[in-house]
């Protein structure tokens, strides 16, 4: 029998896992754009789940402008990455320091 | 064990191992293509839930749009990705105990007593309704104005894209407004007074041929 549990901790396993993704890959900004995209993924997962227990479609309206913003972030995210790489030939997060913020 | 819960754990495993190959992957081209598994089998899991219209969604947008244009970004650019992995030993036991500690503590917290949703089964959808048509109708309903908005954001997205890579070519030819309005009538047309009819002075024929012959 699935619960509504079993979908809360696969998307716990599936956040935790893009946290992880962040700290371990933290040079790379393109390993980094998809581990945010794991954990929009991990979260839609609960809003459906949830949308589904109660039965109010709401959750559903959610997923829905969460994959829109979602999709013009990485659209965005990927052009900023590739002035950047012409710019600097390289995408190493250490070589964006000219700010030193 | 029924047919369903079968299928959940199935899907669930190949999601959490692709979803570790995704962070973990030495060729970013790899991680792409795990990411793919991973959002095909969400949809799955979310077609278990009767989120058909959302399901079909992610692999629409997320598999035909999104992680495409990734695959582009990995393909296009030429990158040292070995340089990029330094360190990541060195992190593996800070995020591995935070990763931990973090599903542990959700567990914990959905699985406790006072949490009362562990133990009630999901409900089945009725069979009659289309997730698709009420979706639809409180989108287009209740949601109005935040579809709209959503609507304006992919315009700003598509126009910040477009600006950002767009290169100006230097052989390129264009128009300078300025300078095309600035221009009068007088700078393009000049008027030359002159007489509607001219008489041609009478030349005599012996004179003209021999020029003929020399410009031959």
């Amino acid at each position: 029998m699935i619960t509504l549990s079993h979908y809360l901790v696969l998307s716990a396993i599936l956040f935790a896992i893009s946290v992880a993704g962040i700290f371990l890959n933290r040079k790379n900004i393109i390993v980094l754009l998809m581990a945010i995209e794991l954990m929009l993924l991990a979260v839609n997962m609960n809003f459906i789940a949830f949308s589904h227990h109660w039965g109010n479609l709401a959750g559903q309206v959610m997923v829905f402008f969460i994959l829109t913003v979602a999709a013009a972030e990485s659209a965005i995210g990927l052009a900023i990455l590739v002035i950047l790489f012409r710019n600097l030939r390289s995408i190493n997060v250490d070589d964006i320091g000219t700010l030193k913020g | 064990m029924t047919f369903q819960s079968i299928i959940f754990y199935i899907f669930a495993a190949v999601l959490v191992i692709s979803a570790l190959r995704v962070i973990s992957a030495q060729n970013p081209v790899h991680a792409v293509l795990f990411l793919v598994l991973a959002f095909f089998t969400a949809a799955a899991l979310w077609l278990l839930l009767y989120a058909e219209f959302l399901a079909l969604t992610l692999i629409l947008v997320y598999v035909g749009a999104v992680m495409v244009l990734f695959l582009f970004v990995v393909m296009m650019l030429d990158i040292n990705f070995e340089k990029l992995r330094e360190g990541f030993w060195k992190y593996l036991p800070v995020a591995a105990t935070i990763a931990t500690l973090m599903v542990v503590e959700m567990v914990l917290l959905i699985t406790s007593k006072g949490f009362h949703l562990a133990d009630q089964a999901l409900p089945v959808a009725p069979v009659a309704v289309s997730n698709t048509k009420e979706l639809g109708r409180i989108l287009y309903t209740d949601y109005l104005l935040p579809f709209e908005l959503s609507a304006v954001i992919l315009v700003v997205a598509i126009v910040a894209a477009i600006a950002l890579t767009l290169r100006p070519r230097k052989e390129a030819r264009s128009q300078n407004v300025g300078d095309q309005v600035r221009v009068k009538a007088s700078d393009r047309l000049k008027i030359i007074k002159m007489d509607a009819e001219k008489e041609l002075p009478s030349v005599p024929m012996s004179t003209a041929a021999p020029a003929e012959s020399k410009q031959s």
